[in-house]
């Protein structure tokens, strides 16, 4: 009993050092941001939380952080809906090939992706000339609210195929066949058995692109050279800008994002428990 | 749901993911396209290839600079993370199955916590005092390690998960084998397939780790990210080129984690 014992402290030894690191490299800068997020030249108290609550320009950058992720993730979801049950569907040859780039591409987000959009979709964008030209478009302004959404739905596709493909699994072909020949049509089939079994894995991935947006902050810094107004942009400029350094406010807004960011872990953690994957 | 079929739907099918195919690949194609062209302005095709862009930046010392720092921040990184995740992954399956549920809590933290919050903590604690590292590429390892940790673990997890473990160590230990030589000698090998998929796939993300780069170092120790940002008001083309750079070696990674992850299927 005796080297057992000495066994299992040896092996909590072995964790001390992954534990030193994971403090100080995540729970002691999370918990600095949530103690001054409490402080202000005014002293302890709410007051950071009350200026970004009562200003009108960090009420924007929120606004816009929850608009931005929310377009991009619901445009990215149908998108990444339709393309992986059509996966799904197509020789396997094809899939693969397609599902490995798409894997890729979920590598490619933050500045490179910035710089490609602009080359694409800039003001002199190859795109933006072709679609003008075609009498598409009247213009096209990436660095608008529409610019972003359209950017940041080009790097939630990659994600949402990735989270979502597997999901089509649980649908299984006999039941298409039977609910044909039970006479349902295709959209009934959809609307009464495809949907809600998928529900719970389309909320899950929904919530998790969510997650992402709301996060990204390289793409949007290095498109408008952190110019456009939204959370992350905010915090950050407010630690390392040349104007306006108030870590204390920043920490505020910062965990205002992180309680954002804490309910929808919460709602995809609720979420995960009932999906396809425990009913089995 | 794994059906391809023939017809008017496998037709539809078809055409669905190529679209999806042809979304994803656009900017990439119109990236390459554009680092290959002498000229491209004002109209739809450009007026002449050329490779000098190429040139260019693979002759320039401080995109060879960067591109080396960034290597060499990203393997120190997956260092640290293999040295600090390993005994831990061995010790929770081994010793206390039931840490973990708390590691599966404690590992949501990166994920839910962005980059942008914890350098904000960051820049405080490590700004000054005895561990003062912003500015150095040791705060970089540190921060790189917790970026990589849900995906390693989870992925070294399900592999272990695999192998059965305690039998295997049980059957070591009956040979007479120690502790420390039967995690090294038989569960390590085991392990090698899941450790190299997850140490690529985080290398490539690593690699384009952008945030506590900017934040935390800048210029004073400029990786590939930086260095690509710094140079924003320089040639469309040179960067074109640099972006394809990039991506052709993320590629390269990527596709090798691809191929080991089927052979071990």
């Amino acid at each position: 009993m005796k080297s057992s014992n000495r066994g299992r402290w040896l092996a909590l030894l072995c964790l001390l050092p992954f534990a030193l690191f994971f403090i100080a490299f995540q729970i002691a800068p999370l918990a600095w941001v949530a103690l001054n997020s409490l402080n202000s030249p005014e002293g302890w108290g709410l007051a950071n939380y009350s200026k970004v609550f009562g200003s009108r320009f960090y009420l924007q950058a929120i606004k816009h952080s929850l608009q931005i992720a929310f377009w991009s993730s619901l445009i990215g979801i149908v998108v990444a809906v339709i393309g992986s049950y059509s996966l799904h569907r197509v020789d396997s040859k094809l899939r693969d090939f397609v599902m490995a780039f798409s894997n890729m591409t979920s590598n490619f987000a933050g500045v490179p992706l910035a710089f490609a959009f602009i080359i694409l979709l800039g003001f002199n964008g190859a795109l933006t000339i072709l679609l003008k030209q075609a009498g598409v478009i009247e213009d096209f302004n990436l660095y608008s609210k529409t610019g972003l959404i359209v950017l940041y739905t080009y790097f939630q596709i990659p994600l949402g195929v990735l989270l979502l493909y597997p999901a089509f699994d649980a649908l299984r072909e006999d039941w298409r066949e039977s609910a044909a020949l039970l006479g349902a049509s295709p959209w009934q089939f959809w609307r009464h058995i495809g949907l809600p079994v998928l529900t719970p894995a389309l909320l899950g991935t929904f919530v998790i692109l969510l997650a992402n947006a709301l996060g990204a902050y390289a793409t949007v810094y290095a498109l408008t050279t952190g110019n456009f107004n939204v959370m992350t942009i905010r915090i950050a400029a407010m630690v390392a800008g040349d104007i306006a350094l108030n870590p204390n406010l920043a920490s505020a807004l910062a965990m205002v994002l992180v309680g954002l960011m804490a309910l929808i872990t919460v709602v995809h953690q609720w979420l995960l428990k009932r999906s396809y994957h425990v009913a089995r | 749901m794994s059906r391809a079929e023939s017809g008017r739907g496998g037709l539809y099918h078809r055409v669905v993911v190529w679209l999806l195919f042809l979304i994803l690949l656009l900017p990439l194609a119109g990236t390459l396209l554009y680092s290959l062209s002498t000229s491209w302005s004002a109209t739809i095709l450009p007026d002449g290839l050329t490779l000098k862009w190429y040139l260019a930046l693979w002759s320039d010392t401080r995109f060879l600079t960067a591109f080396g720092q960034s290597l060499l921040v990203c393997f120190g990184a997956l260092a640290l993370s293999v040295v600090l995740i390993l005994p831990l992954l061995f010790v929770v399956n081994y010793h206390f199955p039931r840490l973990d549920a708390l590691m599966n809590i404690l590992i949501l933290l990166p994920f839910a916590v962005p980059p942008v919050v914890s350098s904000v903590g960051l820049l405080q604690v490590y700004g000054s005092g005895p561990l003062a590292m912003v500015g150095t590429p040791w705060i970089l390892i540190g921060c790189y390690f917790t970026v990589a940790l849900p995906f390693m673990y989870r992925a070294i997890t399900n592999n272990l998960q695999a192998i059965n473990l305690r039998d295997l160590m049980d059957a070591a230990q009956l040979l007479g084998a120690s502790t420390w030589k039967a995690a090294f000698l038989v569960v390590l090998p085991n392990l090698r397939n899941g450790l190299m998929v997850s140490l690529f796939l985080s290398f490539s993300f690593l690699f384009g780790e952008f945030v506590f780069a900017n934040l935390l170092v800048g210029t004073r120790y400029e990786t590939l990210q930086v260095y690509l940002n710094n140079m924003r008001n320089s040639s469309g083309h040179f960067n074109s080129a640099l972006v394809i750079s990039y991506f052709f070696f993320v590629l390269l990674f990527t596709w090798a984690a691809n191929r080991l992850n089927k052979d071990k299927a």
